[in-house]
């Protein structure tokens, strides 16, 4: 286990340096590692490389860092939400999140709503109206005995189709085609916004949540058992399901706010996770949010570099490497998540 | 440690329903329908009683942080999706115990192998048998050290070999355990007393002897039986007529 920790973050440790030389203009990895070295040392970096050191600084390590955090906290909640509703099929977005949050952001890019805010008012508009839709979803779901798996999964489901459509109607509605396209843009995932400001919220939310997940792993394997059985071996069930719902919904709110809504990271990753160390969160826990990291890092180099200079949504790129590496993993491994 | 049932009404199921056991076998027998899982469930705090009151110790259930120190259940709950393995689903009955690894190994080590199943440890619980499952999740609740011990239809998709198995165990455990059985000759051979659910009312208790006479096994489940004694234990055993009484 500790050996499995530490490769993932050996990986994750290349991964990063990996991803902020590559890009339109690559910086070679050695001269990378030996800028980043200058730059967290407070060393000398020579007048002809301060170019690839702007580079290297000031546009590619915030993106870099940003997509390691948003990797590891969409993997980090995917498995916590999917214990919290037994659900296969659920990821960070099944509680209406992403579909309320394109409400809010299609709305600023169509209509100029919160323009007073400048570059923040996408991920303002994002994070109020995602918040609002888990709101308004935990309300709905809400009966006297708490939570339960399958109202909150329905619930969801069925409130993220109204999101959607009110969403896609401001984009019909809209006058002209470009800010429907820079909406659907942020909807399928980008990082090309990231600076060193768009870092410190993400990353202190989403390091918590993982900690206090990591901190009730052996809550979690009850919880995934069912809600009587968990209840047998003492976990507080309705008000453990409430702490996840908030913990989920916060993380995930604040990741989109900076990313959009990537896709299928934390639908896979988990499930990824489960196949190479089982169920026990215990174990699948502290490995998620390492592999979810590097694969999105790596994501994001594919989404700068496939098409160049254009840049591709980094949904486009999670579905088209992802849904491959998911179906052969699932049919080579007797994976029965789901039973046999 | 005692277990009481005080007037326990969860409403449209069961009706004012009073029993207690102690450091004893006790078995809930009843038709279906009849309410004895929702008592258990009571019980287990799997369900808040609408009246009444379920002591264990003494306090009630509902004030009880500590209480799964004490008291460990099977329940019904059934839909698995996690692919756990067999030691790692046993290994959470140790969850509300303060953590020592070296104990809790051999707690569950001792379960594995009281209930069969050492030889399945690290197979995927999913992968198993009905039967293999219904004495992984038994391991389970006995690595949970209960003081009181809930059992709902315990032998369910057991052979009969592993049927008197685990109600030997759950005899040799020396805790107090409430069990819901079908098969009344089980109930008479391995529980101290008997509660006769119907109709969400207790209508008789006693000794087995006492209890499965002809006259309330027509009454309560529509059956003609006739009561032999088993030849080598002498308990109470019933043989079932083929028509039934209306």
């Amino acid at each position: 286990m500790i050996g499995k920790i530490s490769a993932l973050v050996g990986v994750l440790a290349v991964s990063i340096v990996a991803g902020v030389g590559l890009g339109p203009v690559s910086v070679p990895f050695d001269l990378t590692l030996q800028l980043l070295h200058a730059a967290v040392t407070g060393g000398t970096v020579p007048a002809d490389l301060a170019g690839q050191y702007h580079i290297v600084w000031d546009i590619r390590l915030p993106r870099v860092l940003l997509a390691a955090v948003v990797g590891a906290g969409l993997s980090t909640v995917g498995v916590a939400i999917q214990a919290m509703v037994r659900n296969a099929l659920a990821d960070p977005y099944v509680l209406g999140i992403s579909s309320g949050a394109s409400v809010g952001a299609t709305a600023v890019a169509t209509m100029g709503v919160l323009s007073g805010l400048g570059v923040y008012a996408l991920s303002t508009g994002a994070f109020l109206t995602g918040l609002g839709a888990t709101a308004l979803v935990y309300i709905t779901a809400r009966t006297n005995r708490g939570l339960t798996p399958l109202r909150l999964v329905l619930t969801g489901t069925a409130l993220a189709y109204g999101f959607s459509a009110v969403a896609m109607l401001l984009v019909f509605q809209a006058p002209h085609g470009e800010a429907a396209r820079a909406a659907m843009f942020w909807l399928l995932g980008s990082l090309g916004g990231a600076d060193w400001r768009s870092l410190p919220v993400a990353t202190v939310v989403t390091v918590l949540g993982i900690v206090y997940l990591m901190t009730r792993a052996r809550q979690l394997n009850a919880l995934a058992m069912g809600d009587e059985t968990a209840t047998t071996l003492g976990v507080a069930v309705t008000r453990f399901r409430t702490h996840l719902f908030i913990v989920t919904a916060g993380i995930t709110g604040v990741l989109v706010a900076v990313s959009g809504a990537v896709g299928f990271v934390g639908l896979m990753l988990p499930h990824l996770t489960r196949m190479v160390v089982g169920a026990d969160h215990r174990r699948v826990l502290p490995l998620a949010p390492l592999a979810g990291a590097s694969f999105l890092v790596w994501v994001d180099v594919a989404a700068r570099m496939l098409a160049a200079p254009e840049e591709l949504p980094l949904g486009v790129i999670t579905a088209a490497i992802g849904v491959p590496c998911f179906i052969f993993l699932m049919r080579r491994r007797a994976y029965v998540f789901g039973g046999r | 440690m005692r277990a009481e049932i005080d007037q326990v009404t969860v409403r449209g199921i069961i009706e004012g329903i009073t029993l207690h056991a102690e450091n004893e076998v006790v078995g809930i027998v009843g038709p279906n329908g009849s309410g004895k899982s929702t008592t258990l469930r009571c019980v287990y705090r799997a369900l808040k009683p609408d009246a009444g009151t379920v002591l264990i110790g003494g306090q009630s259930v509902h004030r009880r942080q500590d209480l799964a120190r004490e008291l460990s259940a099977l329940t019904q709950e059934s839909q698995v999706e996690f692919d756990f393995t067999v030691a790692e689903v046993v290994e959470m009955g140790r969850l509300p115990h303060r953590r020592d690894p070296a104990r809790d190994r051999r707690v569950v080590a001792e379960a594995l192998a009281r209930v069969d199943v050492a030889h399945l440890a690290g197979r995927s619980f999913l992968s198993l048998s009905g039967g293999e499952r219904q004495r992984v999740l038994i391991a389970r609740a006995v690595a949970q050290e209960p003081e009181v011990l809930v059992l709902d239809e315990p032998t369910n998709h057991l052979d009969i070999r592993h049927q008197l198995d685990v109600l030997a165990l759950a005899r040799g455990l020396g805790v107090t355990v409430l069990t819901v059985l079908h098969d009344l000759n089980l109930a008479a051979s391995y529980c101290d007393r008997l509660y006769v659910l119907d109709e969400g009312r207790v209508v008789a208790h006693g000794t087995p002897e006492e209890v499965l006479v002809p006259e309330l096994v027509a009454k309560v489940f529509h059956v003609t039986a006739h009561v032999v004694r088993h030849p080598t234990t002498g308990v109470p055993q019933l043989l079932f007529d083929q028509e039934v009484t209306p």
